[in-house]
């Protein structure tokens, strides 16, 4: 068991790094305040490869492997919880079930653009009546002739206001229950599709967030995604893959926060000493850092696993669950540590508390985790 | 390499290469010749001048007034503008004939790339950007007890220097003294082996003498001969452009002059007297968070956690008490000076200097004595 | 075509630097990074290599470590890197290691239509000597401090920097440049970039490699072939807590403190 990184692993983290704290973090308060998408980022990262980073260069990646797309979204979510869900919805929640799904055909239509980040990439499945039972699906897809009709909407979609490529799930028969789903690649000015408007929300102001409005949508029955009723399973494994994504934000935010706080600590003074001189400064950032640790520690293994083309599902799921209740951890106490400062919307930590909670939710909530890891470990 | 460098006893007196652009001498070239003058009478030889241009014979005099006993000129309309070339050639010819054992440039942006070039043709040791030059060692030796942290003892034993294994006295040699690790470290530097022994030297650190009209008179003027041909000079200046000082914003600033809370009681007037001290020290105004809030400042101005971070050489802050967020975007510049009116404001805690009072007192007096303190040098 | 990039790997000495108990400086606390003005010479190489088409081939002098900086470069865009190291070469100071340099850029080749190209200076030295040095050695034509380069066919013209605006400058190939910071903003590594890194060619020259070359036998070089040597070196007394200035009356605390700033060079 090698827990070291490769030559070309650490030369990736440093350059996330440099690329996030010079890029990045000087937007990062900015866009939250302005709930504003960072397109130009977007632009830039795609000149670096940091849109396609584990797909083969033949589809127009970066050839590189899972991890090095994890350290992509932990580095930027340290300093931008908003810029990281951006590469990672689109990575993983788009650019993924294509590559792994998708015909020949659709490779060489779709990724290509996906993966230079010329596109946006989005995944719509979550709809108002089913979000944690993602089985309750309302959109149907009908079949007439050469295309498919879709009609119905999605809700709480990542880079729904700014993507041109979505993965989309719809029921093309309601009576085989989860069954009866199937994928569609959706493109933006495909007739009868529209996007709603932006989702206002407590933390990662920045990111898209909008819902998808099927009123009889043209889809050329070409870019069906894998076969008819495979959907679902086809949701499943791309959630298992987004989870890793999402674990890799919550480890970032996390170890963002301690960062910041050990710094805070060590400037500012009451009582004659500075805050990093009392005990209890000491001890919460211990436990802070031990578990964000421990975190990435999840995150990496889940990450290898997938590389390998391993059993991983179980794995992406602790990771989740374990660095998204670590973030909320972690970024609460960062905010009392900071005291009143933190509270205020001078300081970072208080939006990496807004940020943190999130990772709890989406992509499969705790408990979903929780379902996924029992299931798992067969207690039933 | 056709002459023997290695014969030290051969080589004598100290030169200075004087700079001049467009028929005028830099004022660093009064600085160095003073300088020079010192090392000189140390040494107890001559100082020259060594003036490169075309029809610039009338320059050389003025430079006698600040202590050079003569000033060789080297006259060609091909060394009219400066050309690294041009003027490599012309140099080492003439240090080749006439050997110099000190020879020193200022640290300009042409300095700095006709130094290296001479000194790599003439196999000889180059040390770049000095702040203190030394001949006599209890000169020297004073210098380091008070520049430096070395024990006394180690002080002491710096008359000679191991050089290749062997002692080596130091007494004659040119102490060049410069920062380096971006200032966190000096070194003093020694060309033990060969001459001239050569430096660059930073411009605006050496004391410029006091002009003297009759020394200025009878200083003597020589033109060595010397060859140059087209052959020799492989760049052509196509032209030469003085530009405006691009305005300085507050990230790259050099000096900056910070105003907060304390100018609350007429805003324009300490805006104003804050101006007169950044325009006094080259650099530009900054503000505290209150100052942006109350919209007597723009944004761009904001010193803080949130607004800019700044590095610069010298931070004045005016009436500002020192409140963590504002700390936190200026706390490592290298020299923190504050004036305010309380004592006990935080912003003393962190500052190099502090001046308790008034600030709409206190700045214009800075920028008076600031401005005494510049003409004085 | 080709650029050869001459670069050095230094202790980032623009952050905090701590210094030891005994006055020496605590280089384990200075993180080790590529020097600026270097970047910002590979950057212009790699802007002409995406016009032209030519090989960009970085050099550097320096221990063993100095190669993973040397396939940082690649990962920009760099073909080919060149380690010159050797026990035999430590210890020299700008006028040795220029030698050593040009005798190593020598080896690489340099063509009609080559240009070599430096930053201004290097910050742990600060001599920006080395760039003029190895024009000198190899006889060829300088421009110093570029903040702007644009080749036509064979002749570069190079706006030069002046401190009071600057000289424009036209100079044919072959010829070195030394490069300031002003003259581009350099690339990151690409992710792309970083995955061919490691399978580029890697060269390393040591004493045995370029002891042939005329500018090199063992006076040319370490110490033997430095004429400058270190005299002493100290660091400059810690700053100590401030100074509140009480000489009276304001007049007086401005005066004294405007004669400290003068004493210390700061104005």
């Amino acid at each position: 068991m090698d827990f070291h990184l490769s030559n070309e692993q650490l030369m990736l983290r440093k350059m996330y790094r440099e690329f996030a704290e010079t890029e990045v973090k000087p937007l990062a308060e900015e866009i939250d305040e302005e709930e504003r998408f960072p397109m130009e980022t977007v632009e830039k990262m795609a000149k670096l490869g940091m849109m396609g980073i584990y797909f083969p260069k033949e589809y127009g990646g970066a050839g590189g492997d899972v991890l090095s797309y994890a350290m992509c979204v932990e580095e930027l979510a340290k300093v931008c919880g908003t810029t990281a869900v951006i590469v990672s919805a689109h990575t993983s929640l788009c650019c993924a079930p294509i590559f792994e799904n998708g015909t020949e055909e659709q490779k060489q239509k779709y990724l290509p653009d996906l993966l230079s980040g010329k596109k946006i990439g989005a995944f719509g499945l979550t709809e108002p009546g089913a979000g944690t039972d993602a089985s309750g699906q309302q959109t149907t897809a009908v079949l007439e002739g050469d295309h498919y009709v879709l009609n119905g909407s999605k809700c709480f979609i990542t880079n729904g206001n700014v993507a041109d490529t979505f993965v989309v799930l719809a029921m093309t028969d309601k009576k085989a229950g989860n069954h009866g789903i199937s994928a569609f690649i959706v493109e933006r000015d495909f007739p009868g599709f529209s996007q709603g408007k932006h989702e206002k929300k407590m933390g990662i102001r920045g990111s898209s967030t909008c819902d998808l409005i099927f009123e009889d949508c043209i889809v050329p029955k070409e870019n069906l995604l894998g076969k008819e009723g495979k959907g679902f399973k086809i949701a499943m494994q791309t959630l298992d893959g987004g989870r890793i994504g999402i674990a890799a934000q919550a480890l970032g935010l996390a170890e963002g926060a301690i960062d910041e706080t050990v710094k805070y600590t060590k400037e500012r003074v009451q009582f004659g000493k500075r805050l990093s001189q009392f005990q209890n400064t000491q001890f919460q950032l211990a436990d802070m850092h031990c578990r964000t640790q421990a975190a990435q520690y999840l995150v990496y293994a889940a990450a290898c696993k997938k590389q390998l083309h391993e059993d991983y599902s179980m794995d992406a799921a602790m990771a989740k669950l374990f660095a998204a209740e670590t973030a909320s951890d972690v970024t609460r106490r960062a905010v009392q540590l900071f005291g009143g400062y933190g509270y205020t919307r001078e300081y970072p930590v208080e939006r990496m508390m807004r940020d943190a909670k999130i990772t709890e939710i989406y992509e499969g909530t705790s408990e979903v985790q929780r379902m996924v890891i029992s299931g798992h470990l067969g207690v039933k | 390499m056709s002459f023997n460098n290695t014969d030290i006893a051969a080589f004598k007196d100290v030169w200075v290469f004087c700079e001049q652009r467009q028929g005028k001498l830099m004022p660093t070239d009064f600085e160095l010749i003073s300088e020079g003058r010192k090392l000189a009478d140390e040494l107890g030889v001559d100082l020259c001048g060594l003036l490169l241009g075309d029809k610039v014979e009338g320059l050389a005099k003025e430079l006698g007034g600040y202590g050079a006993d003569k000033v060789y000129v080297c006259e060609s309309p091909m060394l009219k503008n400066y050309t690294t070339d041009g003027y490599t050639t012309a140099i080492c010819q003439v240090i080749e004939e006439l050997k110099p054992e000190v020879m020193l440039f200022g640290a300009s942006n042409i300095g700095r790339d006709l130094g290296p070039r001479c000194a790599a043709r003439l196999h000889t040791g180059l040390c770049a950007d000095c702040t203190h030059l030394d001949v006599d060692m209890p000169i020297y030796k004073d210098f380091l007890r008070e520049a430096s942290t070395l024990a006394p003892e180690k002080i002491e034993g710096l008359n000679t220097a191991m050089v290749l294994g062997e002692k080596h006295d130091v007494s004659r040699d040119l102490k060049m003294t410069r920062p380096a690790f971006g200032g966190h470290l000096m070194a003093s530097i020694i060309c033990p082996r060969f001459r001239p022994a050569m430096a660059t030297v930073r411009p605006g650190v050496m004391k410029k003498n006091p002009f003297d009209q009759a020394k200025a008179d009878a200083c003597q003027i020589v033109k060595p001969a010397f060859t140059i041909t087209e052959d020799d000079v492989q760049t052509e200046v196509v032209e030469i452009v003085k530009a405006a000082k691009k305005l300085v914003d507050l990230i790259g600033a050099d000096f900056i002059v910070s105003v907060g809370r304390g100018i609350g009681k007429d805003v324009a007037g300490g805006i104003k007297l804050a101006e007169e001290l950044a325009a006094e020290l080259g650099g530009v105004v900054g503000g505290s968070r209150a100052t942006i809030d109350s919209g007597w400042l723009s944004a761009d101005h904001q010193v803080g956690q949130t607004g800019k971070t700044v590095h610069p050489k010298v931070y004045i802050a005016l009436g500002i008490s020192g409140a963590i967020q504002h700390k936190a975007g200026m706390q490592d510049s290298e020299c923190i000076i504050a004036v305010n009116k309380n004592d006990t404001a935080p912003i003393f805690e962190i500052a190099d200097y502090g001046i308790c009072g008034d600030l709409f007192k206190v700045a214009p007096m800075l920028t008076e004595a600031v401005r005494a303190a510049k003409a004085a040098k | 075509m080709k650029i050869i990039v001459s670069v050095k790997q230094v202790p980032d000495t623009s952050g905090k630097v701590a210094v030891n108990p005994d006055g020496t400086l605590d280089r384990a606390s200075m993180q080790a990074i590529i020097n600026p003005d270097d970047l910002n010479a590979v950057e212009a190489a790699l802007k002409l290599k995406d016009e032209t088409g030519c090989k960009v081939v970085v050099v550097t002098m320096g221990p063993p470590p100095a190669a993973g900086m040397l396939r940082e470069l690649m990962a920009r865009g760099a073909d080919e890197g060149v380690l010159v190291s050797a026990r035999e070469f430590g210890g020299s100071d700008t006028y040795a290691t220029s030698q050593i340099l040009a005798a190593a850029i020598s080896r690489i080749g340099v063509e009609k239509d080559d240009i070599v190209m430096c930053g201004r200076q290097a910050i742990d030295g600060d001599t920006a000597q080395v760039g003029p040095q190895i024009a000198e050695k190899l006889h060829l034509p300088q421009v110093t401090y570029a903040a702007d380069i644009q080749k036509t066919g064979d002749t570069i013209t190079v706006k030069r920097m002046l401190e009071d605006g600057y000289m424009t400058i036209k100079v044919k190939t072959p010829c070195l440049l030394t490069c300031i910071k002003e003259l581009n903003t350099p690339r990151y590594m690409s992710v792309g970039g970083i995955f061919e890194a490691y399978g580029k060619p890697l060269q390393t020259f040591d004493y045995e490699t370029l002891k042939d070359d005329a500018l090199i036998d063992p006076t040319t070089i370490g110490l033997k072939g430095s004429p400058t040597n270190i005299l002493t070196s100290f660091t400059p007394p810690l700053k100590g807590a401030g100074l509140m200035l009480n000489e009276g009356d304001d007049k007086a605390n401005c005066e004294k403190l405007a004669g400290i700033l003068a004493k210390k060079h700061i104005i």
